[in-house]
C-alpha cells in the first residue's frame, strides 16, 4: 500500500468524470461530472499534501472547495436560465454557437 | 525666316474662327439671334486675312514666314513650339479653306434657317475651320496633329448634327472609328520621327530625314500613308466616307468634299521631303490612289442617292490626287490643283445637291427626281457648270487638271505610267457616266415627283454662293494651269519644275480624254436617258451592277476582315478572362471557401464534441510528457 | 519502499479501508455516469463524496474530510437536487446518442487517459517516501491550516471571498425575473379579466360525492341526468359508481303537491336536456 494508490485512484475518477461529461446530455449531471473531477483532484492534493508533508496541499483543496463552490452556484443559475428559456436541460439544445 | 507685319498675325485665322466657336457654344440660347451671322463673319474675316496674308507673302523674296507663338510641350528631349508655317502650300489651303467655308457659311444661313440648333451647327462650323487652319498652319507635325483631330472631331459632331437619327449616329461613329484607325498610323508616325530625329517640327524631321535608314523612311511614309487614307477616305478605310453624308448638306460640301478629306493630300503633299526619299511608299501611294479612282467611280454609277454618287465622285477624284502626289515632284502641281478645283466644282455640286433636296423635301432619291431643270434654273445652270467641271468638258477646269494628272502619269515612260495613265482615262470615263446619269435623273426626264413636292428654287442666300462656286469651276483650272501657273507658286515648297519631255503631247492626251468622256457621256444616255427611269430600283440587275450597289462589298470586307475576328478575339478574350483569370481567382476562392466550410463542420455547436476535442488534447499532451520523460 | 527516518507507514488498517471505500467510490462515479435518472446520478455522487470525505480524514485532513462531508456533500449537492427538482425532474435522458462516435471516442479517449495518467503517476510515485503531516495531520489540522491561511494565502483567501461574493450576485442576476414597474396586475385588472373571459367565473360545481355515493370518483347529476364532467376532480378518473336511485315519479315522492300548494307539476315531466 502506497499513496499511488490514491493517485491512481483519482486518475481513474477524474476519468469517468470526463467521460461522464462526454455522454451526458443533462446538463446538470454534466456538473455533477465536472464536481467529480474536482473531487478527484482534491484527492491528489490531499495525498500529497501527507506525502511531502506540508499543509499547503490541503489549502489548495481548500480553495478549489471554495471555487467549486462559486462555480456551482453560477453554472447552476445559468442552467435556471436557459431552462427558463428554452424549457430544456440538454446541453445539445443549446447548440447555436457554429459556424 | 521669321514673320513680320500682317503675316505674324497669322494666327488670328485660327483664333477668330475659334472665338466664334467658343462665343457660341458658351454663350447658349442668349446667341441664337445672331449666331450665324457672327459664325459667317468670323469665317469672311478669316478669308480677307488669308488673301492680305498671301498677297504679303508673295511679295517676299523667300515665300516662307514662321510664326513662333509658344512653347506647347517641353518635356526631356520632347520640345514641342507651336507655331506657325505660312508658305506657298499653306497658303492655297489657307485660302482654300476660308474661301469656299465662308461660301458655305453663307450657304448655310439659308439652308439651315429652320432648324432650331441652327447656332449650334455654326459653332461646330466654325471649330472645323479653326481646326482645318491649324492642320494645314502648323509647323510641325504635332500642330498637324491637334489641326488633324480637330476637324476629325468636328466631322464626328456635324456627321451626327441630327443625332436624334439613328442612320447619323451610326454614320458618325463609323467616321469616328475609321478615323481612329488612320490616326494611330499618323501617331505612331509621329513617334518614329521623335524616337530616331529627336524633333517633329518640318523645318528639323526634313531637314535630318535624309541620315535615317531606307526602312525607317518606308515605315515613316507608310504610317503617314494610313492616316492621309483614313482622313482622305482612300482604300482600304474608304467606307466612311459615304455614309457621312448623313449630315447637313452643307457639311457634306465644306467638310466631305472640299476641305477636310484632301488633309490627306495636303499630308503627302507637306512629307515630299520623305516620300522623296522613299520609292516604295510612293509607290504604295500610287497604288491607293489608282485603286481608290476605280472604287469610288464604279460604285458611284450604281448609286440612287444622289449624295451618295457625289461621295463616291470625292472618293474617286481624291484617288485622283493621291495617283498625282504619287507620282512624285511631277504630279504635285498638278495634285494641288485638282485640289482646289475640285474644292470649288465639288462643293458647287453639293451646295447644289442641297438645293435639289430643299426643293425635294429632304429627299434624296434620284428616281424620285427628273425635269427639274425647268422649276430651279438657278441650281441648274450652277449644277450643270460643276458636273462639266468635274467630267472634264474641254477648257473647264477639271480638264486642265485632270489632264495634267494623266499627262504626269504617262511622263514615267514605263510600263506602269502607262497602266496609271489608263486607269486615270478609263476614270474619267466612268465619271463622266455616273454624273451624267446624275444629271439625267436628276433634271431631265419626266417628273417622278413623291405626292405633295412643289419644287421651288431656293432663297439667294443659297444661290448666291453656288454662282460664285460655278463661276470658280469654270475658270479655276484655267488659271492655275496656265494663266497664274500654280507650279511657280509653289516653287519654294517643291523646287524647280523639271521641264518635262512629255511622251505623249499634251494635246492628244487632251484629245482623248475628252473622247473617252463623251462616250460616257454617250453611254449614260443610253443607258438612263433614253428610256423611262424606274421609281424602284431594279432587283434584277448584273452583279456587276449588284457589287457596285454594294460599294464593291467594303462594308462586307471590313465587317469579315477586321469586325468578325475582332469579336471573335473579343469574345475568346472575355472567355479566358471569364474561365482563366476569373477561374484561377474565384477557383483559388472557392477552394478556400470549400476547405473552410468542410472544416466549419467540426464546429456542431455541441459542447460536448468541443469537450471530446479537449479530452483528445489532455490525452495527447499525457502521453507526450509521458513519453518524453520515460525516453 | 525504502526505510527512512521521517517514513510514516500506511498501516493495514488503511489499506483496508483503501480497497473497501475504494471500489465504492468507484462505483458511485460509474453509477453517477450510467444512471439515467439524474436524481440517482446525484446520489451516487453523493455515494462518491462521502467515500472521498473518508479518505481525506484517513489522509491526515481531518478539517477538509469534514469540510467535504458538509460542504461538499451537504450544501452543494443539495443544491443540486434542488435544481433537479425545479427543472430535470422527469427530464431522465434518452439512451440514444445523437453525436455520431461520440461514445465510442469517450470511452477510447478515457481508457487512453486513464491508462496514460494512472500509469505515469504509478511510475513517477513509485518508491515515493510518505513524510506525514505528525500533528498537523491531526488535533493541529484546523491550527495548521489557519496558520497558512492566514499568513502566506491572506491574498488568495481574500481574492475567494471576492469571488463568493461576486457568485451570489451572478447567481441573484442570473435567475432573477424582470418585471417592468407597473406590469404586474392589481386585484382589479386580475378581477376584471377573469370576468371577461368565456370561462365561468364562479368556482366549480362539487362533486356529487355525498349526495348519491361514498366516491370522489362519482360526477355530480345534471338535472337531466347525465354525468357532469366539471365536478369532478383533476387527476381522477370519472367513473360509473354504485349510487342510490334516484326518486323519479310522484309516487316515490310522495305527494308534495298537496303539501306545498297549487303548483303545476308540468315543468317537472318536460323533455330531457332542454335545460342545457
Amino acid at each position: 500500500m502506497t499513496p499511488a494508490y490514491y493517485l491512481v485512484l483519482a486518475a481513474i475518477l477524474f476519468t469517468i468524470g470526463a467521460v461522464g461529461v462526454l455522454v451526458r446530455r443533462n446538463a446538470i449531471v454534466v456538473f455533477m461530472c465536472v464536481e467529480l473531477m474536482l473531487n478527484a483532484v482534491n484527492l491528489t492534493l490531499i495525498t500529497f499534501a501527507r506525502t511531502t508533508g506540508t499543509v499547503d496541499g490541503q489549502i489548495m483543496a481548500l480553495f478549489v472547495m471554495v471555487v467549486a463552490a462559486a462555480e456551482v452556484v453560477v453554472g447552476l443559475a445559468i442552467i435556471m436560465s436557459i431552462y427558463r428559456t428554452r424549457r430544456s436541460a440538454s446541453v445539445d439544445d443549446a447548440n447555436l454557437l457554429k459556424y | 525666316m521669321p514673320a513680320e507685319g500682317l503675316l505674324a498675325a497669322s494666327w488670328l485665322l485660327i483664333a477668330l474662327p475659334l472665338a466664334g466657336a467658343a462665343v457660341l457654344l458658351l454663350g447658349g440660347r442668349r446667341t441664337d439671334r445672331w449666331g450665324h451671322l457672327l459664325g459667317t463673319a468670323t469665317v469672311v474675316a478669316a478669308f480677307v486675312l488669308a488673301v492680305a496674308c498671301t498677297v504679303q507673302l508673295a511679295g517676299l523674296e523667300e515665300r516662307s514666314a514662321d510664326v513662333e507663338l509658344f512653347t506647347f510641350i517641353s518635356s526631356g528631349q520632347l520640345d514641342v513650339t507651336a507655331g506657325l508655317l505660312y508658305d506657298p502650300l499653306s497658303a492655297i489651303f489657307a485660302l482654300l479653306i476660308t474661301g469656299v467655308g465662308s461660301l458655305i457659311h453663307v450657304y448655310s444661313i439659308g439652308y439651315m434657317a429652320h432648324d432650331p440648333a441652327r447656332r449650334r451647327f455654326f459653332a461646330y462650323l466654325n471649330l472645323f475651320v479653326a481646326a482645318m487652319l491649324l492642320l494645314v498652319l502648323g509647323n510641325s507635325f504635332v500642330a498637324l496633329y491637334v489641326g488633324w483631330e480637330g476637324v476629325g472631331l468636328a466631322s464626328y459632331l456635324l456627321i451626327a448634327f441630327w443625332y436624334t437619327r439613328p442612320a447619323a449616329a451610326t454614320a458618325a461613329k463609323k467616321a469616328f472609328i475609321m478615323n481612329r484607325v488612320g490616326d494611330v498610323g499618323l501617331a505612331i508616325a509621329i513617334f518614329v520621327m521623335f524616337a530616331q530625329l529627336g524633333t517633329t517640327s518640318y523645318a528639323g524631321v526634313f531637314g535630318s530625314v535624309g541620315t535615317l535608314a531606307g526602312g525607317t523612311i518606308t515605315a515613316i511614309g507608310l504610317l503617314l500613308l494610313l492616316g492621309a487614307c483614313g482622313k482622305s477616305g482612300q482604300f482600304p478605310l474608304q467606307a466612311w466616307l459615304p455614309d457621312a453624308m448623313e449630315g447637313p448638306t452643307p457639311v457634306s460640301a465644306l467638310i466631305h468634299a472640299a476641305t477636310m478629306v484632301t488633309a490627306g493630300v495636303y499630308l503627302i503633299a507637306r512629307s515630299a521631303p520623305i516620300y522623296d526619299l522613299t520609292p516604295t511608299a510612293r509607290a504604295v501611294v500610287l497604288a491607293i490612289g489608282a485603286l481608290t479612282l476605280l472604287i469610288g467611280a464604279i460604285a458611284g454609277c450604281a448609286y440612287d442617292d444622289i449624295k451618295k454618287v457625289l461621295a463616291y465622285s470625292t472618293v474617286s477624284q481624291i484617288g485622283y490626287m493621291f495617283l498625282a502626289v504619287g507620282l512624285g515632284p511631277a504630279g504635285y502641281v498638278a495634285g494641288l490643283a485638282h485640289l482646289l478645283a475640285h474644292g470649288f466644282f465639288k462643293a458647287g455640286l453639293f451646295l447644289g445637291a442641297g438645293s435639289v433636296m430643299h426643293a425635294m423635301n429632304d429627299g434624296v432619291d434620284m428616281r424620285r427626281f427628273g425635269a427639274l431643270w425647268r422649276k430651279l434654273p438657278v441650281t441648274f445652270g450652277t449644277f450643270g457648270l460643276g458636273y462639266l467641271a468635274l467630267i472634264g468638258f474641254p477648257f473647264l477646269s477639271g480638264y486642265f487638271t485632270k489632264d495634267a494628272i494623266i499627262e504626269a502619269a504617262l511622263d514615267r515612260d514605263d510600263v506602269w505610267g502607262w497602266v496609271l495613265g489608263g486607269v486615270a482615262v478609263l476614270g474619267a470615263g466612268l465619271t463622266a457616266f455616273y454624273m451624267t446619269r446624275l444629271m439625267l435623273m436628276t433634271f431631265f426626264g419626266r417628273a417622278r415627283w413623291e405626292d405633295g413636292v412643289h419644287p421651288h428654287e431656293s432663297p439667294s442666300v443659297m444661290t448666291a454662293p453656288m454662282v460664285v462656286l460655278a463661276v470658280g469651276s469654270v475658270f479655276s483650272g484655267a488659271l492655275l494651269v496656265s494663266v497664274f501657273p500654280l507650279s511657280g507658286w509653289l516653287e519654294p515648297v517643291f523646287g524647280e519644275p523639271a521641264e518635262a519631255a512629255h511622251v505623249v503631247a499634251p494635246a492628244l492626251i487632251g484629245l482623248v480624254v475628252t473622247v473617252v468622256m463623251l462616250l460616257g457621256v454617250l453611254a449614260a444616255w443610253l443607258f438612263v436617258g433614253r428610256r423611262e427611269v424606274p421609281v424602284t430600283a431594279p432587283a434584277r440587275v448584273s452583279p456587276v451592277t449588284r457589287a457596285a450597289r454594294n460599294a464593291l462589298y467594303a462594308d462586307a470586307v471590313n465587317e469579315s476582315l477586321f469586325m468578325r475576328p475582332g469579336q471573335w478575339l473579343t469574345r475568346a478574350l472575355v472567355w479566358l478572362d471569364n474561365r482563366g483569370v476569373d477561374g484561377a481567382v474565384n477557383g483559388l476562392a472557392a477552394g478556400l471557401g470549400g476547405t473552410s466550410s468542410r472544416l466549419a463542420r467540426t464546429q456542431t455547436g455541441f459542447v460536448r464534441s468541443y469537450a471530446l476535442g479537449m479530452l483528445g488534447g489532455a490525452v495527447l499532451v499525457a502521453g507526450a510528457l509521458l513519453a518524453v520523460t520515460s525516453g | 519502499m525504502t526505510p527512512d527516518a521521517a517514513e510514516v507507514v500506511i498501516g493495514t488498517g488503511e489499506a483496508v479501508a483503501f480497497w473497501i471505500l475504494g471500489p465504492v467510490a468507484l462505483a458511485g462515479a460509474l453509477g453517477m455516469v450510467f444512471s439515467r435518472n439524474a436524481v440517482h446520478s446525484a446520489l451516487w455522487l453523493v455515494t462518491t463524496m462521502l467515500s472521498l470525505g473518508v479518505f481525506y480524514v484517513i489522509q491526515s485532513a481531518p478539517f477538509l474530510g469534514a469540510a467535504q462531508i458538509i460542504v461538499y456533500t451537504g450544501a452543494i449537492m443539495i443544491l443540486f437536487l434542488f435544481v433537479l427538482m425545479l427543472v430535470g425532474r422527469d427530464s431522465s435522458d434518452s439512451v440514444v446518442e445523437t453525436l455520431r462516435g461520440q461514445r465510442v471516442a469517450a470511452a477510447v479517449l478515457g481508457v487512453g487517459f486513464a491508462a496514460l495518467v494512472g500509469a505515469g503517476v504509478a511510475r513517477a510515485t513509485e518508491g515515493l517516501a510518505v513524510i506525514g503531516l505528525g500533528d498537523a495531520g491531526g488535533d493541529g489540522n484546523v491550527t495548521a491550516i489557519a496558520e497558512l491561511l492566514y499568513t502566506r494565502y491572506v491574498l488568495a483567501f481574500e481574492a475567494t471571498g471576492a469571488l463568493l461574493i461576486v457568485a451570489a450576485v451572478g447567481a441573484l442576476v442570473y435567475t432573477q425575473i424582470e418585471r417592468h414597474p407597473g406590469s404586474r396586475r392589481g386585484q382589479k385588472q386580475l378581477s376584471r379579466a377573469r370576468f371577461l373571459t368565456d370561462d365561468r367565473p364562479q368556482t366549480l360545481p362539487g362533486p356529487g360525492v355525498y349526495a348519491r355515493a361514498n366516491s370522489v370518483a362519482a360526477p355530480a347529476l345534471l338535472p337531466d341526468g347525465r354525468p357532469s364532467a366539471e365536478t369532478v376532480a383533476t387527476g381522477v378518473e370519472a367513473q360509473q359508481v354504485e349510487q342510490m336511485p334516484r326518486p323519479t315519479g310522484r309516487e316515490q315522492l310522495g305527494s308534495p303537491d298537496a303539501a306545498l300548494g297549487t303548483m303545476d307539476p308540468a315543468p317537472l315531466d318536460g323533455p330531457a336536456g332542454d335545460r342545457r
